[in-house]
Parts: C-alpha cells; sequence; structure tokens
C-alpha cells in the first residue's frame, strides 16, 4: 500500500512516516500542496494523509485537486484544530477527521480500516 | 423601628419597582432607569395636572357662592327692616287717621264736652287699643278738655316745644317715655284750623305695647333683634338681649338716609352682626334689625362643608386613580426595561463565551501542532528503543518515554476538549449526543472539581437516542447549573447528573448538589431577573434568568426543588421531538425578517 504525508511541519511529518515505515507502512511524505501535487504526476497512492490546515493550500482544497487526477483515492484528515465547518465537511469527505496528536496504534487501525472498505 | 416596619408593611403592597434597583448592588443596575424618581414624578406632575385646576374651581365656587349668601343675606335683612318700617309707618298713620277722623267728625264743642270725649276714647280703646288718654287743647296751649287718669284738665302747654311743633307742622309724634303713668307710651297730637283762623290740638297718649309686640312678632331667629330707637339713641321698645328701655344702645347712630339701609357692625367683643336700619319719616323713631352674622350664615356653613368634602373625596379619587395609572406605566416600563437588560446581559453573555471559546480554539491550536511534534519524536524514540532492540530491557528510559507519552496524551485530551467545546459555540439545531455535552462541560469545570474534591457523578441512561436541539444552548444551560452547584457547595460536595427517558417523548435532567440550598422565600425568585444572593461575590443574578430562557427557548421546562442545608435539585425536561420549536422559531425568524 502507498501512502502520501502532507502537513506544512516537516518536524511531525518525517517522523510520523519514519514511524510508519518502522511498522511496515511505506509513505511519502511532502510538507506542501505543491509538493504534493508534483509527487502525484509519476506516483500512484492508495491513501492520503491532510493536514487541513497549511499555507496557501490546505488539505481540503488539495484533495480536491489529486481527487481530479486519480478518483476515489482515499483520504485522512490531520488537524491541530478545527472550525465546525472544517469539522462537519471534513467528517463527510474524508474516511476519517483526526484531531492531533494522535496515536501511533490508533491512526494504523484506521489506515487499514480506509483501505480495508476500499476492498483491498 | 417604626419607620422599619411600615417599610416592611410598605413593601408587601408597593410595587417591586420602587425597591427594585439598587445602583449598588451591581454593573448591570446602573443602566436601568431610576423608578422611583420616575414613578414620583410621574404622580407628582400628573397630580398636579389634575388637583389644580380641581382647586381652582373650588376656590372660585367657594368665592362665588360665599359672596352669594352673603348679598342674600343682606337683602333679606334689608327686605325685613323695609316691611317693618311699613308697618310702624302703618301703625303710627293709623292712629293718627283716628284722630284726623275725630276732629273732622266732631265739632270742636263737642270735643271739648268732657261726656262726649269720654265716649270718643271708650270707642278708640274699642278699635285700637292701647289708647291711655286723649285731651283737647286751645291755641293758647290750655287744656280745655282731658279724658284720662290723671287730673291735666286746664293745664297750660304753650310753652313746651311738642305744643310749638304741633303748631308749626300740624302733627307731633312724641319720643317714648313714662310720664306720670310710669308706663312707655308716647304722644301723637294734630292740630285743627276752624273757620275764623283759630285752632285747636287733639292729643292722645298711646301704649308702646302694640308697638313692641308688632316688632316681638318678626320671625328674625335666635340671634336676631328687632328695636327702635331715637335720634338720640335711646331705645324706645325693648330689645332682648340688649339694653332695656331707655337705655342708650351700644351701637353708633346710623346715619340719616331715606331708604333703608345694611351693613356690616363688628363689635369690641369679636362679634360680627348685620344691621339694617330705616328712618320712620315725621316721627322721631329710627328702625333697627340686627342680626348675628353667623347665624345667618349658617347655611353657608354647611354649603361650606359640603365644598371642603366634595373637594377632599375629589382630590382622594384623583389621587387614586393618579397613583394607580403611575404604578401601573412605570411597573410596565420597568417589566420592558428588565427584559432589555436581561436579553442584552444574555447576548454579552453569550459574546463573552463565545469570546473565551475563540481564544481557547486559538490557544489549543498553537498548542496541538507542537504537541503532534513532541508526541511523534517521543513516539519515535521508543519505536527506535523497541524495534533496535538496544533499549528495549531498559526500563528506566523505556519508562520516561512513557512518561513523555502519557503528558503529551493529557495535554492533547485537555485541547481536544476545548477546541470541542468552542467548535458547539455556534447556535443551531443539531443532533446532540446528551452524554457528550454534559461530559463537555464537567472536562471544563473538571480541574475545579478536582481542587475542590468535589465528587461529580454523571449517570445518563443508555435508552437516550441523540436529539434534534441547540447544542450551544444546551452547554451554557449546565455550565450556569454546574456553576451554581460548585458556588453553593463548599469543598467536598456532590454533584449528581441524571438523565433518564420519560415515556420515549422527553429526557428529564436532574442537577443535583448537596450545597447550602435555598430558602422557601428565595425560592419563589430564583429564576428572575436580578434576584441574586451573591451579588457581594459578583453575582449579577442573571445566571439562572438566563438559563430559565434558555431551556423555554430549546422547548423544555426547568423546576427546582430545595433544602437549606441539605442542597438543591433542578429538573429540566426536554423534548425529544424538536419539530415543534424549530418551527416556532422559524416563524419567529419570519416575522422579523424584513420585507419586500
Amino acid at each position: 500500500m502507498q501512502l502520501l504525508l502532507v502537513d506544512d511541519e516537516k518536524d511531525f511529518v518525517e517522523t510520523l512516516a519514519e514511524r510508519l515505515s518502522l511498522r511496515g507502512i511505506q509513505a511519502d511524505w511532502v510538507t506542501s500542496a505543491e509538493a504534493a501535487e508534483a509527487k502525484i504526476k509519476d506516483h500512484r497512492y492508495d491513501l492520503l494523509l491532510l493536514d487541513v490546515k497549511m499555507p496557501r493550500v490546505g488539505g481540503r482544497e488539495l484533495k480536491k485537486i489529486i481527487e481530479k487526477q486519480q478518483p476515489g483515492i482515499k483520504t485522512i484528515y490531520l488537524t491541530g484544530h478545527g472550525s465546525e465547518e472544517d469539522y462537519q465537511a471534513g467528517s463527510a469527505e474524508a474516511e476519517y477527521y483526526l484531531m492531533k496528536p494522535i496515536n501511533i496504534n490508533d491512526l494504523i487501525a484506521k489506515i487499514h480500516d480506509a483501505l480495508g472498505n476500499k476492498g483491498d | 423601628m417604626f419607620k422599619q416596619k411600615i417599610e416592611k408593611i410598605l413593601k408587601l403592597f408597593a410595587p417591586k419597582f420602587l425597591w427594585g434597583v439598587d445602583p449598588k448592588k451591581g454593573p448591570l443596575y446602573r443602566h436601568m432607569f431610576n423608578y422611583s424618581r420616575l414613578w414620583r414624578s410621574a404622580v407628582m406632575l400628573t397630580a398636579l395636572s389634575a388637583v389644580l385646576p380641581l382647586l381652582a374651581i373650588t376656590w372660585f365656587d367657594y368665592n362665588v357662592t360665599q359672596k352669594a349668601v352673603e348679598s342674600e343675606t343682606l337683602s333679606r335683612t334689608s327686605r325685613t327692616v323695609s316691611n317693618t318700617k311699613r308697618t310702624i309707618s302703618g301703625f303710627l298713620a293709623e292712629r293718627k287717621s283716628a284722630l284726623d277722623f275725630i276732629v273732622q267728625d266732631n265739632a270742636y264743642a263737642a270735643l271739648t264736652d268732657p261726656a262726649r270725649l269720654a265716649v270718643i276714647l271708650e270707642n278708640l280703646r274699642k278699635s285700637f287699643g292701647g289708647i291711655s288718654d286723649i285731651g283737647v287743647i286751645d291755641a293758647t296751649g290750655q287744656q280745655v278738655a282731658y279724658v284720662g287718669s290723671y287730673p291735666l284738665e286746664g293745664k297750660n302747654y304753650s310753652d313746651q316745644d311738642w305744643f310749638k311743633e304741633v303748631v308749626e307742622r300740624g302733627i307731633y309724634i312724641s319720643d317714648v317715655f313714662l310720664g306720670y303713668r310710669n308706663e312707655p307710651h308716647f304722644v301723637i297730637a294734630i292740630s285743627h284750623e276752624m273757620a275764623g283762623g283759630s285752632f285747636y290740638i287733639l292729643r292722645a297718649s298711646i301704649d308702646t305695647e302694640r308697638l313692641n309686640e308688632q316688632l316681638l312678632n318678626l320671625e328674625l331667629g335666635a340671634q336676631g333683634n328687632a328695636f327702635i330707637i331715637n335720634t338720640e339713641g335711646v331705645l324706645q321698645t325693648p330689645a332682648h338681649h340688649h339694653e332695656k328701655v331707655f337705655e342708650k344702645i351700644a351701637i353708633p347712630i346710623p346715619e340719616y338716609s331715606p331708604q333703608t339701609e345694611v351693613y356690616q357692625y363688628d363689635d369690641p367683643y369679636g362679634g360680627s352682626y348685620i344691621l339694617g336700619y330705616a328712618y320712620i319719616p315725621h316721627t322721631p323713631f329710627i328702625l333697627i334689625i340686627a342680626k348675628e352674622k353667623n347665624e345667618m350664615m349658617k347655611s353657608w356653613n354647611k354649603t361650606r362643608i359640603e365644598i371642603l368634602i366634595f373637594l377632599s373625596v375629589g382630590i382622594l379619587i384623583v389621587m387614586v386613580g393618579v397613583v394607580g395609572f403611575a404604578t401601573f406605566f412605570v411597573n410596565n416600563i420597568y417589566i420592558a426595561d428588565q427584559r432589555r437588560i436581561k436579553t442584552l446581559h444574555q447576548v454579552e453573555y453569550a459574546n463573552k463565551l463565545a469570546s473565551i471559546g475563540r481564544l481557547a480554539a486559538g490557544v489549543a491550536h498553537e498548542i496541538n501542532n507542537p504537541l503532534a511534534i513532541i508526541n511523534e519524536k517521543s513516539g519515535l524514540i521508543k519505536d527506535i528503543f523497541l524495534f533496535s532492540d538496544t533499549y528495549a530491557k531498559d526500563e528506566k528510559l523505556i519508562g520516561l518515554v512513557d512518561s513523555i507519552h502519557s503528558s503529551v496524551a493529557r495535554c492533547g485530551a485537555i485541547t481536544k476538549q476545548l477546541l470541542s467545546f468552542a467548535r458547539h459555540m455556534d447556535f443551531s439545531f443539531q443532533p446532540v449526543n446528551l452524554k457528550k455535552v454534559i461530559s463537555e462541560v464537567i472536562g471544563f469545570l473538571g480541574k475545579e472539581a478536582e481542587y475542590r474534591n468535589i465528587k461529580i457523578t454523571i449517570n445518563v441512561s443508555e435508552e437516550i437516542p441523540p436529539f434534534e436541539s441547540d447544542r450551544g444552548k444546551l452547554q451554557q444551560i449546565f455550565l450556569n447549573l454546574v456553576n451554581n452547584s460548585f458556588a453553593a457547595m463548599t469543598d467536598g460536595g456532590n454533584l449528581d447528573i441524571t438523565a433518564v427517558l420519560q415515556k420515549n417523548q422527553h429526557i428529564r435532567v436532574t442537577v443535583t448538589d448537596t450545597g447550602c440550598g435555598i430558602s422557601e422565600k428565595d425560592l419563589k425568585k430564583i429564576f428572575e431577573p436580578f434576584f441574586s444572593t451573591r451579588t457581594k461575590v459578583g453575582g449579577t443574578g442573571l445566571g439562572l434568568s438566563i438559563t430559565y430562557s434558555l431551556v423555554q427557548e430549546i422547548g423544555g421546562t426547568i423546576d427546582v426543588t430545595s433544602t437549606v442545608n441539605v442542597g438543591t435539585q433542578f429538573v429540566i425536561t426536554l423534548p425529544l421531538n424538536a419539530e415543534k420549536i424549530k418551527q416556532k422559531m422559524k416563524e419567529r425568524m419570519h416575522a422579523i425578517a424584513p420585507r419586500g
């Protein structure tokens, strides 16, 4: 399974990717929406882990852009906060809407869950 | 002491606004009008505008009536005097005519015959009465014939004043005098010219008894008095209550006037009299009728009292009306103003909560990201320890990392709570999980409970399904109630929140504390705005009032029972089906939305 992590906090995203790989989940990571768009051009991913609030282009907008290229791609949102609107819409759009800080085991369970739904 | 009692009684009946607003009680009160002053001004202005015209009209009427009564009194006296004057004049004229008739009817020779004169006297006595003697005096002043009790025949009157007056004017009426008989009487004398130029005089003495009777028969009332004086002021007839006959009267002799005159006379002893008088023509007599003024004004006194009673009753009715209306209107303003302040405060309170929510969310967000990094870094450290086997058995290191981890988890729980609380501040109907709402509120106040050693038990029945309600309002309701309970309890109390389903239609939530309780008297007022027993420690008296409004707004009811020193229980009933209340809100929104 192929995961793409997008979060403007490099320290967070880098460490999370490393911890996932220790658990056998390969995840690429980038720190901006632009980098994510570049990445998506030559890779196919099963699941996106997106930060909702990022400078310039946020996670929800990025999801729409990526979906055009890879329709049906699964998403889990990660956020440090969220307005009521983000929460309501985000919960509907994505498989999961998780609040930081996250528990790694909980996240892995959700990842499996999200992909399991797909039928993989 | 007495004043306090009066105030206590007044407070029972007087409208609340007179005591309801004390600017010292709290900052909100200065936004309210000074109702007791407003009420006083309203009463005073209305009363003045109503009572002043009433006073003016009454004063005017009082004077007009008094003048009318006075003038009526004077004219009545004047009428009596005129009538009596006519009677007295008639009495005298009658006797003079009788004498005239005698001299016309009898020749001088016949009159000087004592036998004939005696018959005439007898006839006169029969016809008129009160005639004591009669005599004929010739031109030389010699009494040539006399019939009476005294031996006056042959007496010469030529040098007397009255003789000269009769000669000069043809008639003479004397003052009243006692004479030999020692009986008050007066004399009428007329002269008669005979053929040949000579004359003689017919003279008769008349008792004043008949005259006195005439005067005494006048109906003058208890204090009235009618009498005759001569031009020297000497009483000619008895005046009861006054001096005896022949005494000089105390009042000054009235000035001569051909008509009847009436004037007011105040004696030196404080008595006030209405005096009417008339000079009786061709006599030395002045008729005087005196009446005590007070007696005459008796009818006025009665009218005066009636006017005063009318005025008093009028003022009383006006004042009752004025006070009633002023109280009614000021009370309405008071109620409206209270509502205004309450709404103002409610908005302020909601805004405050929203601000706190935003601030909390901001802080939580700022903390969450670094917290997430710490979480991942410490997680990675632990991963490295465990996956590399290098430090897997170093319990101390693993313990340290776990400690960091659990602290991060704790911080995370707090920030999540803050965010969740802030997120639901917006007011709108949405599916609500009651247990979650209550837990969030308690989570917010959990630290305080922990420090104060207050034990909180939450017991929400699993039967309760998620239901549609306004989450923000529910949060406020429970926050207010829990805050209220915390304020009522000393450290170490118990707070119990229980929710059960009722007949599948309502949710019944009870919030029970072991606080100081509320007295029965205060219990009635607890949901009233501005009622607070904690004004000195910052209570506005609006918390429970707002809670009451909020519960009503989401279609519920709230009730309270309490025992002093045992605790208080609030019972809230919430509808499971919010359709009705949503419909109501929609209608209200529609009603206040601009048209067109």
